[in-house]
Order: structure tokens, then sequence, then C-alpha cells
């Protein structure tokens, strides 16, 4: 263990989890055709940075396709690229990002950014006009590109799990430690009135969170809840059941307090952060981790809450995600039922 | 002869290939002090729990407080009271808090909690200690408590693990003064301990060498049949045969 964990942390923090860009989903709308526009495109396309679709959308489809998560980036070419160089010595694009991850929208926006400084570099070595490629840059959803929107969902996430898990966990535990438990399981109480005992204050606690999180965030740090409040809130009691019964079935496999903690630090608060998103764009990690994040409860609630908080989004865009987090909360459930009752033959 | 509280046949409990407990057969009385001996690993305390229905017997038949282990589990449970080696009480409740909570799960009303608690604290002696945590109570004081809990429903039968562990003398004779007076009322003691002479206190004594009843009587009775001046002169006879240990 003790060797492990620090080579484990290496390979993770050096190779797998990075905020380099690879790979990005952008769509490039070329309303021009000509040589010009080609050959930028297919410099965009060379590079390791961008993975290039080429079609013709409108505003508001390029915004459906943000917001249905198929692409970070676009990329519009105007109908007179390369006849507006030539002739005005000047053009622009328009560079259309998805500001809802704000670290990922810059990034990328400096990627083109630099395709096209690097373009027009090309184009004018010895002209004494230079050309002048002007990229008209909006971020989407989050115009101020304020950290806040990316942070809050995250955090959101970590304090419902630590609440839920850690402390449910340890507490059951606790029980056990004490022998207290024995004696409840030797009384006419039932063993599910015992674990729904254990549950309920962290629930009600994770509620009150859950509410001081979001006001802060809308009135504190100006971050609206563009979707349904109803919608988050039922989204986010989900996943603080999801989180209960993830933190039972930690008690059934520990027998000490700290190694409920520890357990849940690894089995929770670790993948929590480093494999949910939140801190590391999922799609740059190795195949491997990708795979291990589909299993962190933390993955779908952060897309859910981006999806509903952010950009407003209803059921209708969140149901597969809401189908997973509702798989695992019955499955953890049903595991550590599995677990109790052959604890006690 | 007196009510049957406990009756096994031939109770058996296997762990895979390991036989905890081999095929015991035996009768405790009512408002008797059934003494269950045996050294560490023999068996007492996984036999304890087939009675508790803490656990569910391999084989072989039990009957608690006129319930089957196998089929009635909760009526069992309804009926008798269970102090832990631990002394299963809350620390972080006051001494109050710990009756009311107990009272409560065994399902007495206020009022009847109310009166017992009055009624046990008075007993105990406990008026300035009332409301201080359990944690701040010396360990005799705990055991007493904890004993007076586990009967607070005056349950049929009371079983003890090891319950005097760690306390002075003086206190253990408080400690059994209490379980006479509970046997006086008509419970049913069944205590397992390795201090051997508390077996001396008890109406009948049953020894467990390596998950079999090996011996069975009144002390009296088996320091004669084994020729011995006490009861660590018995056990050291019977367990000498023993093969397990913990």
């Amino acid at each position: 263990m003790l060797f492990g964990f620090p080579i484990v942390q290496i390979v993770l923090f050096g190779f797998a989890l990075t905020n380099e860009i690879k790979n990005a989903n952008i769509i490039v709308v070329d309303n021009a055709k000509d040589q010009a526009s080609l050959q930028l495109i297919d410099k965009m396309e060379g590079t390791k940075f961008f993975h290039v679709q080429k079609t013709l959308l409108t505003p508001s489809q390029i915004d459906a396709a943000f917001k249905e998560g198929k692409a970070k980036l676009a990329v519009v070419f105007p109908a007179n690229f390369y006849n507006d160089l030539l002739h005005l010595n000047k053009a622009s694009i328009q560079v259309i990002a998805d500001a809802s991850d704000p670290n990922t929208a810059v990034t990328l926006t400096n990627y083109v950014t630099s395709i096209v400084n690097d373009y027009q570099a090309q184009l004018s070595p010895t002209a004494s006009m230079p050309y002048t490629i002007v990229p008209e840059v909006r971020m989407l959803y989050n115009p101020d590109l304020k950290g806040a929107p990316n942070f809050v969902p995250g955090v959101m996430a970590m304090v419902l799990l630590l609440v839920c898990v850690m402390m449910t966990s340890v507490s059951i535990v606790r029980e056990k430690e004490m022998g207290t438990m024995e004696i409840l399981l030797v009384s006419p109480v039932k063993p599910l009135l015992v674990i729904i005992a254990k549950a309920l204050p962290y629930l009600a606690l994770s509620i009150v969170n859950l509410a001081v999180i979001l006001i802060l965030s809308v009135y504190a740090l100006d971050v609206p809840i563009k979707g349904s409040i109803l919608l988050l809130v039922a989204e986010s009691i989900l996943l603080i059941i999801t989180a209960l019964a993830l933190g039972l079935l930690i008690s059934t496999i520990t027998s000490s307090q700290q190694s409920a903690m520890f357990a849940s630090m690894l089995g929770m608060m670790l993948p929590t952060m480093l494999l949910s998103g939140y801190l590391f764009p999922i799609e740059n990690m190795p195949v491997v981790l990708q795979v291990i994040s589909n299993i962190v409860p933390a993955r779908w609630y952060y897309v859910i809450v981006k999806a509903v908080m952010l950009k407003g989004l209803g059921f209708g865009a969140v149901w597969k995600e809401t189908l997973i987090l509702t798989g695992m909360a019955v499955g953890f459930t049903a595991l550590s039922l599995r677990n109790f009752k052959i604890r006690l033959e | 002869m007196n009510e049957t509280v406990i009756k096994t046949n031939k109770l058996t409990k296997r762990f895979g290939d390991f036989v905890a407990v081999d095929e015991i057969s035996f009768e405790v009385y009512k408002g008797e002090i059934f003494g269950f001996l045996g050294a560490n690993g023999a068996g007492k305390t996984t036999a304890m729990r087939l009675l508790c229905g803490l656990s569910i017997p391999t084989s072989g038949e039990a009957t608690v407080a006129g319930f089957d282990v196998f089929k009635q589990p909760e009526e069992i449970k309804k009926n008798i009271g269970y102090m832990s080696q631990k002394f299963s009480l809350y620390e972080d409740l006051s001494v109050k808090e710990n009756i009311e909570f107990y009272g409560g799960i065994y399902g007495l009303s206020t009022k009847e909690i109310k009166a017992k608690s009055t009624e046990l604290i008075d007993t105990l002696g406990l008026h300035n200690e009332a409301d201080k945590l359990v944690s701040s109570l010396p360990l005799g004081w705990k055991q007493k408590l904890s004993f007076s809990v586990a009967v607070v429903h005056t349950p049929k039968i009371v079983f003890l693990d090891e319950p005097t562990g760690g306390v002075d003398p003086s206190m253990r004779r408080q400690f059994w003064d209490l379980i006479y007076n509970a046997a006086d009322r008509g419970i049913t003691i069944f205590v397992t301990t390795h201090y051997l002479d508390e077996a001396e206190y008890c109406n009948r004594v049953s020894i467990m060498v390596d998950g079999k009843i090996e011996a069975l009587d009144s002390p009296a009775g088996l320091r004669k049949t084994y020729e011995a001046t006490n009861m660590d002169e018995v056990f050291y006879k019977l367990a000498r045969k023993a093969k397990r240990s913990e």
C-alpha cells in the first residue's frame, strides 16, 4: 500500500490526468469553401487538439449541439473569407465556445487563435500590408468566464458525498466498534429500522447543505439556476440516496471507524475529485480511467447539474444519467442488504 | 420441578468444517442462575448467540422462553435481555438517556419508562449522576447500570456475556447482589464467565470443552464428582482434555 500509492499517483498525474486538451470535438462551419478557409481548416485538423466535424449549421443549431455536449467549440467562416482577405486585407471568423467549463473554453479558444496567427504569418511573410484575420470570440452561457459556474457543481457533489458516505459509514461502524450494535440486533428493533435511523440525520443535513450551497451560489456568486430548481433538487436527493447507500455498503465491509474513513476516502473522495470530470476533463483520460469513471456517481451528477443549472435543460436531456444514478443507488442498497444478512448468519 | 425456560436438543453450529457448537443438549429452569463456563474458544459465546437469535443454528432444536429459535426469533428477542462484554451503554448519552433509550427499544410506555427510571436510579444510588454522561462513571457503576438496563423490561431470561471483566472483587460482589435480586424476581440468569470463582454463585453450572458440554451440575455436585476442592480444579481436570484454545 505504501509503495503502490505513490506510484499510482505519479502515473495518474503524470500521464493520465491533465488539463491539456486533446481530440476535443469542434464544429467547423465553412460558408466560404475557398482556398483560405480550406487551408485553415486543414491546419486545424492537422493538430492533435481537435477532432473536426465539418457541417453547415445555423447559430441556433450550434447552440443545440453545445447543449447536447456534442462539441465544445465552433468556428464559423463567413462566405467571403478569402475575398475579404485579398481585397480588404482583413477578414474575420467567428469562434464560439461553450464556456460552461471556462477553463476548457479558454484553452480551446487559445489554440484556435494561435493556429490562426500561425496561418496569418504564413500568408504574409514578405508582403508589406499584413493580412489580419480577426477571430471574434463568443463565450456562450458564461460570457464573463466566471470560474464559479464550474466550481459550484463540483463543490455540490463533494459536499453531499462527503457528508453522506463518510459520516454514514463511520456512524454505523462506530456502533459496531462500541458493541452497541450487538445490543440493537438482539433487541426487537428491526435491523432495517436501525439502518434508516442512521441514515436519516445525514439525509436531513445534506438537504440543508444543498439549500445553503444553492442560495450562496445564486446570491453570492451570481451563478444562476437556469433550469428547474425542482429538478435540480430531485436529482440531488437522488445523489444523496446513492451516497447513503454507498456509505451503508462501506459500513458492511469495514469493522473499525478508521478503516471506514479510509475506505470512504479511497472509494469515494479520490475518484470523485480525480475521475468525475470536475478537475480534469474525462475525454483527456486514457481509456482505462474513462471506463472506471463510469462507476463514479459524481461523474453523472456533475453532468446533470451542469446541464440543469448552467444550460437550463430539462429532464429530457438528463434522463440517461438519472437512470444510471438510480441504478447505482439500487445496486449499492441491494449489495449492502445482502452483506448485512450474511453477517447475521 | 420448575418451568423450563431454555431447552436445547443437539444444538449445533458449524462454520464450514469447523464445529463451534457440537450437539449440546440441556435445560435451564425459571429463576435459576445458570453459569456457562469454558475456556476461550470452547464455544460459549457462539452458543449464547444461538440462543439470543444473533446467529442461526446449523442443526438441532432449541426453545427460548417458549419460542423456537428457528421459527420465532422475533418473539424470543422481545422476551430476553442481553448484556455484552463491553457493557453496551452509549457513552455519549447520560444515565437517564440510556435508560430511556433501551426502555423505548423494548416497547415500554413513557409512563413505564419514567417509573423504571426513578426506580433504577434509586436502587443504584445514582441520583447525582443521573444526568451525567455514562463515560464519566467508574467501571463498577457502568457494569451495574448495564445490567439494570438489560432487565429494564423485566424479561424472562437475561443473557450476560462475561459481565464482570476488569472489575475489582468488591464491585463484583455488589454486581452479583443485583443478579440475585433479579433471580428472586423470577428472571432467569444465563451467564458466561471465565472467572471460575463466580461459578460458585450459580445454581448450576455447565462446562464446555471443544464445543461439547462435558459437565452440567450444581457447583457442589461437580466438586464431588471430580473430587476437587474448588471449581478451578474441576475445570482443570476437564479442560486438560481440550484441544482448542483461542
